[in-house]
């Protein structure tokens, strides 16, 4: 198996392209970001790692904008992340110069995939260490999307989905409490699947949402406190509400 | 995502193709210039060349129901009338249509080829491309050929999801929106009576016989524009070729013959 594992254009015997599943490793070491579709509003949600009492915590923003109507969030190397956002930012501005219209998700989610996949099967290079949750509108039917691509290079659309540190609690966690929302009740969907693998409170969690209106939106730490305030009062009343004794029938 | 467009690839792009896999901006600016001793004469013949080459007669315009577009067809070589049926209306897709002035392979190839990017876009992006984006692709590329002696001077009109566009784009790397054009030798003589019988709220009919009169009219006084003027109209399903009427009988549909009397007759002078 070593021998295989060393170039990234080089298969193994039974298919396998080490050096890419190494990297999909990586991003299972990442912070656990989560994002969610809602009919008319897309969240992103990321674990922030205690920040370290020096350091100026604005200048590390996980959630980025590509163009007023993209956003991304990602999980794992973060210095790949920033190669893959700074040429996926200029991808968007050309792409509006040459065609005279914002890009579609779609559009630049396959060009960040292809970006990716460009280096698994170039000589010299690695794979970027990242996957992303790329969420946003479509310039002209205003439908909102989730999408989420991989060092593999693969991408597919979401209507919600996890990625990075425990992201298979999350997802299962979303699979059974996914319904359509929209506004304030997507956030909470989106709080509520990231605080089951990070520990509460509005510091360990960052949270943007994004309208077709106002474009993207990080919310304030006082937000995030007072939602999972609201999202931690739900639970105990549904606890109450299981242990409370059981109504008597009518005879 | 770049598909792989090597084929369609302009020989001379205006920047130096940067490398896939470093930062896009690392090569300096640069671009291929002719194998000449002199390129500033070379220049200038490659315009005098092509400068007569523009003749003919263009017209497109906007209206309450869509754009009407159109031609005359006879291609000139200097005085020496080559072919009076040039087809100068292009077909891009069933719903593009582009138009002819100047350098006639150059017009048909990069139509063709911007007939090739339009589906391109379509079959990468799951939409039709805008007549925006379609005339910048065109204008684009024939901007990194300026200087190189392409003679084009085009209007796209099409239908797209904002309703009617009209773009006129030409081999200067020019690229104008407007609600009329006319382009060619015969320009002139078609925008005097397009300007004057144009209002906004004609019906289909009105507007195709207004172009079909400002194309006879051009090819009347222009010697370089005339054979058949053809009348396409551009509406929400697409394009539709209107009709192709032969100048020579248009002449006399609108200025019909009246046999005028003779006021002497010559009487034959029988022998004394």
């Amino acid at each position: 198996m070593a021998r295989y594992d060393r170039a990234i254009t080089v298969f193994s015997p039974d298919g396998h392209l080490f050096q890419v599943e190494y990297a999909l490793e990586a991003v299972r070491k990442g912070n656990a970001a989560v994002g969610v579709r809602g009919t008319d509003i897309v969240v992103l949600g990321v674990e922030k790692k205690s920040a370290a009492k020096l350091q100026d915590s604005r200048s590390v923003r996980k959630i980025v904008s590509l163009d007023d109507h993209v956003a991304l969030a990602c999980a794992g190397l973060k210095a790949d992340a920033r190669i893959l956002i700074n040429r996926a930012r200029i991808e968007c501005q050309s792409h509006r110069l040459t065609v005279e219209d914002p890009v579609t998700v779609e559009y630049i989610t396959r060009y960040i995939a292809g970006l990716q996949q460009k280096y698994t099967q170039s000589g010299g290079v690695r794979p970027f260490g990242l996957s992303t949750l790329i969420v946003g509108f479509d310039p002209y039917t205003g439908v909102p999307s989730l999408y989420q691509t991989d060092p593999s290079g693969t991408f597919s659309a979401w209507k919600a989905n996890a990625t990075g540190r425990n992201s298979n609690s999350m997802r299962e966690f979303l699979e059974k409490n996914y319904k359509e929302t929209s506004g304030q009740e997507t956030v909470k969907l989106a709080i509520r699947a990231l605080l089951e693998v990070v520990e509460s409170g509005g510091k360990n969690i960052e949270v943007a949402v994004m309208t077709k209106e106002h474009g993207l939106r990080q919310l304030e730490e006082t937000e995030i406190d007072a939602i999972v305030a609201e999202i931690e009062a739900e639970k105990a009343a549904a606890e109450a509400a299981k242990n409370a004794p059981a109504v008597p029938k009518e005879t | 995502m770049k598909l792989d467009t090597s084929g369609l690839e302009s020989a001379a792009p205006v920047w130096g193709a940067p490398s896939e896999l470093v930062d896009g901006f690392s090569a300096a600016p640069s671009f291929e210039v002719p194998n000449t001793t002199d390129f500033d004469g070379f220049q200038k013949e490659a315009i005098q060349m092509v400068k007569p080459a523009k003749g003919t007669t263009t017209l497109a315009f906007i209206f309450k129901e869509g754009v009407m577009v159109a031609a005359d067809s006879r291609a000139s070589m200097g005085g020496y009338i080559s072919s009076q049926s040039v087809k100068k209306i292009i077909e891009i897709n069933p719903y593009m249509l582009g138009t002819m002035a100047g350098g006639a392979a150059d017009c048909q190839f990069w139509h063709r080829n911007l007939g090739i990017k339009c589906r391109l876009h379509e079959l990468a992006n799951k939409r039709r491309i805008s007549v925006t984006g379609a005339s910048k692709l065109l204008a684009n590329i024939l901007y990194s050929y300026r200087g190189m002696g392409l003679s084009v001077g085009t209007m796209i009109a099409g239908w797209d999801e904002t309703g009617p566009g009209l773009y006129y784009v030409d081999s200067e790397g020019g690229r104008l929106k407007g609600m009329h054009f006319s382009v060619g030798s015969g320009s002139p003589y078609a925008y005097g009576v397009l300007d004057n019988g144009y209002r906004y709220d004609m019906s289909v009919e009105e507007a195709a016989e207004l172009a079909r009169r400002s194309i006879y009219h051009a090819t009347f006084r222009d010697g370089a524009s005339g054979g058949v003027a053809s009348v396409y109209y551009v509406g929400p399903n697409g394009w539709k070729k209107l009709s192709g009427d032969d100048v020579g009988e248009l002449h006399y549909e609108y200025y019909p013959v009246m046999p005028s009397t003779v006021e002497q007759e010559m009487v034959e002078v029988g022998g004394a």
